[in-house]
């Protein structure tokens, strides 16, 4: 079946089965490997992407499902233009195995639009569903923070 | 202690000297040069086996796998500490799987002695068995041992190649070497003439290394000592770190595998009809004890393995972990493996009437790794070999595995080390390397990347074993008299090196022990027996082996005779700690600051610590819990670890953190079981982890007052345990001795 996808502004005619969950359209078809796998059942949150803005988990949104443009990791920034939520996690040296960080920061992003000034409360409620087996969460809650305030003073 | 700075600097000295290139030593045999593994390409030279520098630039070689621990820092900056190299000039590769990087480092766990106790003898044999690895090509990331390993090596290796560079300038432009600088990639002539490292680097491979050469000493370093901005974060903030499961090559294929659940057992027999019918499927693989499913995408590979019809056969283990566990206790009654402490002499003590003997058994269940990226590697088997790009923690067994697996001689497999989804522990094992290599070589000429879903990583681990303890203690007038402990396991020092090299060495095995005998605490009367249970379950190292379980009976029971001597534990700690180890003592005397300690408990509140000695670093912890309408909050954490010399603050305050974190996540709500032999748990929904709304507050202080560099990877985790379970004790007045925490009680989710 052809679907016409919009990935990172980019529109792709993809030849695939409606029912194939978009993280794997993602990479294994149109090569965009930022987005992760690490559960297939929304669990962990690495393969966190946008769809119109809103943060999903693209291991359980089928392909004939989406409703908007995707905007994945590479799309949100890159070494040459960096976003403020990616600036931040250079700043406050996040990662550490870095596998879990594309979701995170796709995450955050969503949290940001939101809400601009989030509280500790609301980084909590925002990011649970996002697993770090690193345990670098204290130094994620610090780049949110810093990244709000950076958006907020443009 | 006296004798490690000069003992270790002589050996290292020649060592590294020897490796950096051309200059022989007779001595011992294992000190000849090692080849030199790379070949930086017809217009680049390799000055040694850790520097290229081309026409581009200067690349560094890490040698160590890349998991999150910052290798791909440090290890450069040891380098560019003494070559003179601007810190975002640098490049960074993990270079080819080779001999000349051996990790001696990870031999000095081998010694059957405790490593706070560093006598000169210990350090002549802790070189001594640096021969071991040497031989078989150990380049091993593991055991907290890759800034131990590269301290001296590297910068040996840095300030060799700034040497030869500057003795090209002085030849070319006839010029004294005293007279030159070197600074940011360039020789410096007086007068203003510069000469680029890349402009010297062909006359400077000529030259002779110098036989020695002087270390700068810390009060000059510029990158060490200091927080480095990690010369891996903007890939991995931008999605450009490539992982194994993200290497993408023309004309690839995506494959996943079904092996037997019941570990170890064969398969009966399958039958792939339904699979094969399956739009995208090309190929399904019989492994002999499980199948693989090659399609065009990792999705359909993974759908068709379900529909796979599979008959397997049992394991060889009892079917469930009640039984397995009848099986270790058991084993606490049976012969004793080691008994590597004997102090003092607990049988002959003589219990008065005012003397207090306590006993306590504990058990701790399996875990599992859970590596945030599943299993995954890709391969290309073709008629030169076979190319395998795998984040291994172990590539040089890696490719003599493959190597066995598909019938080809070592050097025509070639393992491309990439960045790893996390290891601890779990990425030493070659069993996904041997599935992928099989694969590919029945897809002769297509590249194939091998991902496994995250039930068949959960459910095919190398497990941290079950584990059990019991233990008795004499309390006399306040302090500990007599600790008895004896531990039962399987053994994983077993079970890995007779998985690696085809046979298990006989005699005590420490890292079954590890943790509870090699404690920096003056008991007058201390003994530790350790009891092997037998069990083939698949077993492995787990962030800090032996110390993960042994840290949690130790410091439990150590709580547990300061609670019925009615003492402080910390206090109680602090006594048994200052008369045997300085460094020890000074991390609790830390932590009993940072968290205030010794205020009143405000309601609601309890406070626990731990303090555990593991790879060369005491840190102590202390851990605050709350209670939140009858459900644990942890509220704040405190560590203080003592690191010697702290090559990158930011990089071992993270590496604490995420220690502990590792630790309390297992510690709170892990456990693998098994029922009818195969493991219950399949994913993150049974087998979670601490998340971000359960993240204690924590602060971290690094002392540096031990005198040599210690371990940062691993000796975070020994500690949580205990300090959480002694925290909770603390708020309740409920002792728990089995883990994880969360089947006694409720924590915040």
């Amino acid at each position: 079946m052809a679907t016409t996808l919009t990935v990172n502004g980019t529109a792709h005619l993809v030849e695939l089965p409606g029912d194939m969950p978009l993280l794997w359209v993602l990479r294994d078809a149109l090569g965009l490997t930022g987005t992760k796998y690490g559960c297939g059942v929304a669990a962990c949150g690495a393969c966190t992407v946008q769809i119109e803005g809103q943060a999903v988990r693209s291991c359980q949104v089928a392909l004939s499902d989406v409703w908007g443009p995707v905007t994945t990791i590479e799309g949100l920034g890159t070494p040459a233009a960096l976003h403020a939520l990616q600036q931040a996690w250079i700043d406050h040296q996040v990662a550490q195995c870095g596998y879990c960080q594309s979701g995170q920061i796709m995450q955050a992003a969503d949290l940001l639009a939101v809400t601009p000034a989030p509280t500790d409360a609301d980084i909590d409620a925002a990011m649970a569903g996002n697993l770090c087996r690193c345990g670098t969460y204290p130094r994620i809650r610090a780049a949110v923070h810093a990244a709000a305030v950076a958006l907020r003073e443009g | 202690m006296a004798n490690w700075g000069k003992i270790a600097r002589r050996t290292f000295l020649i060592g590294s000297a020897a490796m950096a290139g051309g200059v022989a030593f007779g001595v011992w045999q294992y000190r000849r040069e090692l080849p030199n593994p790379l070949d930086p390409g017809a217009d680049g030279v390799a000055l040694n086996p850790w520097i290229i520098i081309d026409q581009s630039g200067v690349t560094l070689i890490a040698a160590r796998a890349e998991m999150g621990q910052g290798v791909y820092t440090t290890l450069p900056a040891l380098l560019a500490e003494e070559l003179d190299v601007a810190w975002d000039q640098i490049r960074v590769i993990h270079g080819p799987a080779a001999q000349a990087y051996f990790n001696a480092g990870l031999m000095s766990h081998a010694l059957p002695s405790t490593d706070y106790d560093r006598t000169g003898f210990q350090e002549v044999m802790v070189e001594a068995m640096s021969v071991l690895p040497k031989m078989i090509g150990l380049q091993v990331t593991g055991g907290s041992t890759s800034s131990l390993d590269a301290y001296d090596k590297l910068r040996q290796a840095g300030a060799t190649a700034r040497e030869v560079l500057k003795q090209a300038a002085a030849d070319r432009l006839g010029v004294a070497m005293g007279s030159l600088e070197t600074r940011d990639g360039r020789v410096i002539a007086p007068g203003g003439v510069e000469l680029s490292y890349q402009d010297l680097a062909e006359d400077a491979a000529r030259i002779g290394p110098p036989r020695q050469v002087e270390l700068r000493p810390a009060s000059q370093w510029k990158y060490l000592g200091r927080a480095m901005p990690r010369l891996d974060m903007v890939e991995k903030v931008t999605g450009t770190a490539q992982f194994a499961i993200d290497v993408r090559l023309p004309g690839m294929r995506f494959a996943t595998v079904r092996m037997n659940p019941h570990l170890g057992g064969a398969m009966v027999s399958f039958d792939a009809r339904a699979a094969l019918a399956i739009p995208g499927v090309e190929r399904v693989v019989d492994l002999g004890h499980g199948i693989a499913v090659v399609a065009t995408t990792t999705w359909t590979a993974m759908k068709a393995a379900e529909a796979v019809a599979i008959e397997w056969a049992p394991a060889p283990y009892p079917d469930s972990s009640l039984e397995m566990l009848t099986v270790i206790r058991a084993a606490l009654d049976g012969p004793a493996n080691s008994k590597l402490r004997d102090d003092g002499d607990v049988d002959a003590v003589q219990i008065g009437a005012e003397d207090q003997v306590i006993e306590a058994e504990y058990s701790v269940p399996w875990l599992a790794h859970a590596t945030m990226e599943p299993m995954s590697a890709a391969a290309h088997f073709t008629p030169r070999g076979l190319d395998i790009w795998t984040g291994s923690q172990a590539p040089g067994f890696a490719e003599m595995a493959a190597a066995r697996a598909v019938g080809l001689a070592p050097e025509q497999v070639r393992c491309h080390v990439t960045y790893l989804g996390g290891g601890f522990g779990r990425r030493g094992e070659n069993d996904v390397v041997v599935l992928a290599a099989r694969i590919a070589q029945a897809m002769a000429g297509t590249p194939v990347l091998v991902t496994w879903s995250r039930e068949e990583d959960m459910r095919h681990d190398f497990y941290r074993p079950a584990a059990c303890a019991r233990m008795r203690g004499v309390l006399r007038d306040g302090a500990a008299l007599a600790l008895d402990g004896r531990v039962a396991a399987p053994s994983v020092s077993r079970q890995a090196m007779a998985r690696m090299t085809g046979n298990a060495p006989p005699g005590p095995d420490k890292g079954h022990v590890e943790g509870m005998f090699n404690q920096p605490y003056a008991i007058p009367h201390y003994r530790v027996t350790g009891h092997l249970a037998e069990l083939s379950v698949p077993i492995g190292f787990w962030r800090s082996v032996g110390n993960s379980f042994n840290g949690f009976f130790m410091e439990s029971f150590i709580d547990e005779m300061a609670i019925a001597a009615g003492r402080d534990p910390l206090a109680f700690r602090l006594d048994l700690a200052e008369a045997e180890h300085a460094p020890s003592a000074g991390v609790l005397r830390a932590v009993a600051e940072m968290s205030g300690w010794d205020r009143a408990r405000a309601p609601g509140t309890g406070m626990g610590v731990a303090m555990t000695h593991s790879f060369h670093t005491p840190v102590a912890v202390v851990i605050e819990v709350t209670d939140q309408d009858g459900a644990i909050a942890l509220s704040r954490a405190w560590m203080a670890c003592d690191v010697g010399t702290a090559l990158d603050p930011s990089i071992i305050e993270a590496q604490m953190v995420g220690g502990l974190v590792y630790g309390l996540s297992a510690a709170m709500m892990e456990e693998i079981s098994f029922s009818g032999g195969t493991v219950d748990q399949g994913n993150f929904t049974e087998y979670d982890a601490l998340r971000q709304h359960q993240m204690p507050q924590v602060a971290v202080r690094i002392l540096e007052t031990s005198g040599h560099i210690g371990g940062v990877g691993e000796p975070g985790t020994p500690p949580a345990a205990p300090a959480l379970a002694n925290a909770i004790f603390d708020l309740t007045g409920t002792r728990i001795r089995d883990l994880p925490l969360n089947k006694r009680l409720r924590f915040v989710s």
